[in-house]
């Protein structure tokens, strides 16, 4: 039964076990939280990005109907930084407090927080604050536009060999520079934060909408000096986080202050507006790429160095270098990354941060590179093929990018591809074919889980990770149902409490190999416990021993003689037996480097009359280990193409350039793709089990997909027009100069 | 956003009567709530329309087409009178916004609704159209979305609807009504320039309301097009749009009609390039031509220049469009 190789529930097509809660309404997400005696807070954003606050007029606010208080920096609570550390698992998203000073750096920042009867009324008296302002002069508005040096960042380089000599020996060469301007991660719920103290303001329990319950308790209880059993965090639903829901933000701190002064229940939600501006972004960057190659296409040198934006009030450094170094066998390579302070909200992790913006400039050059060369895209990328991660000279665990590039090839049709641009027309439309390859690295956290069989049939699982809409629910339960026969039905998981054992980050593409292999120690665990009782005393199996017994569909057997787990307890009469589990990466770290990868190709079709682009099929092979529930894994990367899309053709955070307010937060100025932007999109998962990385195989699916979609879209406009376009997003000005 | 005094009106003569400067009507709410919640539009009372009888669409005696000022924008692009002998306009109301918007969105409302420059629906700005005399933060600022036509140094914004472009090209009147009576405004005199005085968006009083838009008899036997471009395939505003209206006479053209949106601080009509299509082969380079005119006297702001190759690619398409339509409207005519 235990064999996960051959597993029956794993890797099976498996409805949510939350779907219905969700489709019809009862599951709570944070901002539908109610709890008695509760009040609503709508903070006021900064309306300039750089200068100082000189005054707050608050009387007509403090007079309108339904307002509580109105907390600001004259009347704020004094209380910590968090020491904002990774390692220590209580990393914020932006280390300053709210209110803190009255220095503004960017718009949105907030300035007061308006606590009302309700949200309405604490709307409109936020906006009948008044705020005095001396603007600064010498806003940044963006990285975008400016050649500052900015500030190194030694932690991120990478390099090896002689990569300037090989450059500059090198017979075909590609040095090119590529932007990309900052995006939002437009999630579907906005920052929420329900806050509540009990016991007379000793213990804080706290609803937020994030993707880590535990990182979230764990700053809180630095922030306001508390013990961390005193602090509960709790997330049972979330409407998304691409990134901006990892750490926290200076919004719950405001609200659990509001709560703890007014001795009620206090929940902000946030406008959109304010959920742009101040609630995370994907930074912008500039990446300055040299390519050497023979003229046999093989690489000699790769140089790698970007810049991206962090704000004034954090350092947020979006690495694009970093997958570079493990992508190409090259001998000589060479990866820097600096940061730039701009007047922005603080920049954050946003889906495959960094190596998503690295992957465009990489697979745009190498594009490049196969036109000076002229060669076929993927015939060069197989010739600089890293059969070993040149990065950490490991083995990789398991690499089948060369599966991925011929399948996808294949069912897109690409060798029907003229290389020559523009030979492709159908009609008004010129046809472009581009590709490129993708990648993500594949990282495990630590985990515990605790696992209970109940003499009512029922097993229950908890763990403190959560379900940020990807199906964690899911694939815990059909762990639990892997391992014990159960059906699902009978299964009862429990996520994002940082109560429960604690587990990791919803981030990073970490959690199903992180989480799965603490529940399965879990439920070894109960199931050991639980033959303990069965052959023991008075037991079910009384004097057989433990290894004679069997597990399946839901009870313990010895040959033909079988008792249902509920049977076994209840002739004990026990109420349960539980199990822990703690699993954490290990000794493999050493022996192997663990990457996914996968290739998109992409058809655009370009009319150049009416200078529309369109993207009419994307068709991608995604090498991920195993999928542990197949359509939940396929959405995910289908959702980071048409994301892909987004970032390639209409993604931008516009700041104006005079004084660095934001111009477009809202969704209808921010353009994001719509379903009619949504192409015919043909996702093949490879079933290549990564035993070497855990049990189940599994590398972890959320972010790889937006990899090289980019990239394969920009790769198929040079195809059509002719044109290259190394800045995103490839906007319709940009397109106008092509046709 | 802030608190207000809302009441229902039952006749029109009392809907008008309610309506001072300080007032608004609400008809589907699409951009007066949007904009109160945003604190652009203040209005002290809110006069809700919708239980006025103003949602028909009937075809009068001299063969023009009459539609109710609370007519949805779904109902008017379904509408077989319309779908029929102004398929033009239906397209360019399916052109616009979201199904859930068209359902709520009404005629009149359409025909109100306001700029999308960001800085006027961004309180803290400086926006001449929203409070007069703050000054032009557009001008200066990121005004890719900004109006190469009809601009004026208080302001640049773009009348965004598609509804009113495929109007200003077929022609139109407005009935407007209040407690004096009724009176009639050409659509094309409706929305005003922006010149020093950008509030004053349209041509109507105090105590006004707009109960019908009248449009003039079809062209027939005509092929018409109306195509928006923009950014992403759908619910986006246009960067430019044209609706181009033209009857045939051989390989001649007989009338023509164009107009343009995204593009103008009013819905967009150009008779120039009307009168340069008029008689001429019904050919590609006469569409070129005729967008040539039609863009002669844009002024381009900082980011969009290119609006005016964009404008004048709709336009050039529209017509190709138009002509192929019209064609095989002659060929089914000819078959009858
Ligand atoms: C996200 C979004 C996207 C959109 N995209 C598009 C688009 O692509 N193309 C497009 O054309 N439009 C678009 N729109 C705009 C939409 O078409 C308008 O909001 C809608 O037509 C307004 O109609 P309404 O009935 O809702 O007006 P309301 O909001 O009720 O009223 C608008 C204004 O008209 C006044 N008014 C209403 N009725 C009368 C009357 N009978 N007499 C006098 N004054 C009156 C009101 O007082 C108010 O000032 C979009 C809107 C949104 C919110």
């Amino acid at each position: 039964m235990n064999d996960l190789t051959r597993p029956r529930v794993i890797g099976q097509r498996t409805p949510r076990i939350d779907g219905e809660f969700k489709l019809t309404g009862r599951a709570g997400y944070t901002g539908e939280l109610h709890a008695e005696g509760m009040l609503y807070g709508y903070p006021v954003p900064a309306t300039i990005a750089h200068g100082k606050l000189e005054a707050l007029e608050l009387d007509e606010a403090q007079a309108m109907p339904g307002v509580v208080d109105i907390f600001h920096h004259g009347n704020f609570d004094t209380l910590h930084r968090s020491p904002n550390s990774m390692g220590h698992g209580d990393q914020v998203s932006e280390v300053r407090l709210p209110f803190e000073d009255e220095t503004i750096h960017y718009h949105g920042q907030y300035v007061a927080l308006v606590v009302a009867k309700t949200f309405e009324q604490a709307r409109a008296a936020a906006y009948r604050v008044v705020a005095r302002y001396r603007q600064a002069s010498g806003a940044v508005p963006s990285l975008l536009g400016r050649d500052d040096e900015g500030l190194p960042i030694e932690s991120e380089g990478s390099s090896r060999g002689d990569p300037e000599a090989a450059f500059s020996g090198a017979p075909v060469k590609i040095d090119r520079t590529y932007h990309i301007a900052a995006e939002s991660h437009l999630q579907m719920e906005m920052h929420a934060t329900l806050a509540e103290w009990h016991d007379g303001g000793r213990r804080l329990v706290v609803h937020e909408s994030t993707q880590g319950v535990v990182y979230q308790r764990n700053a809180m209880a630095r922030i306001f000096d508390l013990a961390q059993e005193d602090l509960e965090v709790i997330s049972h639903y979330i409407g998304s986080g691409f990134g901006n829901k990892l750490f926290m933000w200076p919004h719950a701190v405001a609200t659990a202050v509001a709560a703890r002064r007014l001795q009620r229940p206090v929940k902000v939600v946030l406008p959109r507006q304010q959920d742009m501006m101040s609630g995370g972004n994907r930074p912008a960057s500039r990446q300055h790429i040299r390519l050497g190659a023979g003229r046999d296409g093989r690489l000699t040198s790769v140089i790698h160095d970007s810049i991206t934006e962090t704000s004034l009030v954090d350092r947020y450094i979006d690495s694009c270098g970093s997958a570079t170094p493990s992508f190409y066998a090259c001998d000589n390579l060479a990866v820097s990354q600096r940061i730039l302070p701009v007047n922005h909200g603080t920049p954050c992790p946003m889906r495959a941060p960094g190596e998503v913006s690295g992957i465009f400039a990489l697979e745009t050059a190498m594009d490049e590179l196969a036109v000076e060369l002229k060669m076929d895209p993927v015939e060069l990328r197989l010739r600089n093929y890293a059969e070993s991660d040149p990065e950490s000279g490991l083995p990789w665990s398991s690499k089948q990018l060369d599966k991925c590039l011929q399948s996808a090839a294949e069912r897109f049709g690409w060798d029907k591809r003229n290389p020559e641009v523009g030979s492709m027309r159908d009609g008004d439309e010129i046809i472009g074919y581009g590709m490129a390859s993708c990648t993500w690295f594949a990282g495990r956290q630590p985990c515990q889980a605790r696992v209970e069989l109940r003499a009512d049939g029922s097993l229950f699982v908890g763990c403190g990770t959560q379900d940020i809409g990807t199906g964690t629910y899911t694939i815990v339960a059909q762990t639990a149902a892997e391992l014990t026969g159960m059906p699902l039905a009978d299964i009862e998981v429990k996520l994002g409490e940082s109560g429960l054992p604690s587990g990791p980050l919803s981030g990073g593409s970490m959690a199903t190999a992180s989480t799965l292999p603490a529940v399965a120690a879990a439920v070894r665990d109960a199931l050991d416990a639980l033959k303990e009782v069965a052959t023991g005393n008075g037991g079910a199996f009384e004097g057989l021993s433990a290894d004679d017994l069997e597990v399946g569909q839901g009870g313990l057997s010895h040959g033909e003689h079988r008792v249902s787990f509920a049977e076994v307890l209840k002739t004990n009469k026990l109420a349960s037996v539980n199990g822990q589990g703690s699993t954490a990466p290990g000794a493999e770290q050493n022996a192997y480097s663990f990457r996914s990868f996968g290739a998109h190709f992409v058809e655009v079709r370009f009319d150049p009359g009416i200078s529309r682009v369109r993207v009419a099929r994307v068709v991608s092979s995604m090498d991920i280990g195993r999928a542990i529930n197949p359509p939940a894994a396929r959405n995910q990367v289908e959702g980071g193409i048409i994301m892909g899309i987004g970032m390639g053709l209409f993604e931008q955070l516009e700041y104006d350039p005079r004084d660095a307010r934001l111009i477009n937060s809202n969704v209808a100025d921010y353009i994001l793709p719509t379903h009619a932007d949504a192409p015919e999109i043909d996702v093949e998962l490879l079933d290549y089990p990564d035993f070497e990385f855990n049990e189940f195989g599994a590398r972890g699916v959320g972010e790889i997909g937006l990899t090289g979609v980019a990239p394969a879209i920009s790769n198929a406009l040079y195809h059509a027009t002719g044109k290259r376009h190394r800045d995103l997003p490839i906007t319709i000005e940009a397109l106008l100069a092509s046709s | 956003m802030r608190a207000f005094a809302y009441s229902r009106a039952d006749s029109v003569d009392h809907a008008a009567h309610r309506i001072t400067h300080d007032a608004a009507f609400v008809a589907g709410g699409t951009t007066l709530l949007d904009l109160i919640k945003l604190d652009v539009l203040k209005p002290k009372n809110v006069v809700d329309i919708n239980a006025l009888p103003l949602k028909r669409v009937e075809r009068l005696d001299d063969g023009r087409l009459r539609i109710g000022a609370l007519v949805t924008n779904t109902d008017l692009a379904h509408h077989p009178e319309v779908k029929r002998h102004y398929p033009l306009l239906s397209q360019a109301l399916l052109a616009g916004a979201s199904t859930q918007l068209r359902n709520m969105a009404t005629t009149a409302g359409n025909v109100m609704q306001r700029t999308r420059c960001p800085y006027y629906r961004d309180a803290a700005a400086a926006c001449n159209r929203r409070e007069p005399g703050s000054g032009c933060d557009a001008r200066g600022g990121l005004n890719r979305l900004n109006a190469v036509l009809g601009g004026s140094d208080a302001c640049v914004a773009v009348h965004p609807s598609d509804m009113c472009v495929a109007m200003a090209a077929i022609g139109a009147t407005l009935t407007l009504s209040s407690a004096d009576g009724e009176r009639e405004v050409a659509f094309g005199d409706f929305h005003r320039l922006p010149g020093d005085t950008p509030h004053i968006e349209h041509d109507l009083a105090d105590g006004e309301l707009i109960t019908a838009i009248t449009l003039e008899p079809p062209l027939a036997p005509a092929g018409s097009y109306y195509l928006k471009l923009r950014d992403r395939a759908s619910y986006e505003f246009a960067l430019a749009s044209a609706a181009a209206q033209l009857s045939l006479d051989g390989e001649m053209i007989g009338e023509a009609r164009v107009a343009l949106g995204g593009v103008g601080t009013k819905p967009w009509r150009c008779p120039d390039a009307e009168a340069a299509l008029v008689g001429q082969p019904a050919q590609i380079a006469t569409f070129e031509r005729a967008a040539e005119i039609a863009l002669r006297d844009a002024t381009p702001l900082e980011h969009n220049a290119f609006k005016i190759p964009l404008a004048r690619q709709s336009i050039v398409r529209a017509l190709r469009e138009a002509t192929r339509l019209a064609r095989d409207e002659g060929k089914q005519e000819g078959q009858v």
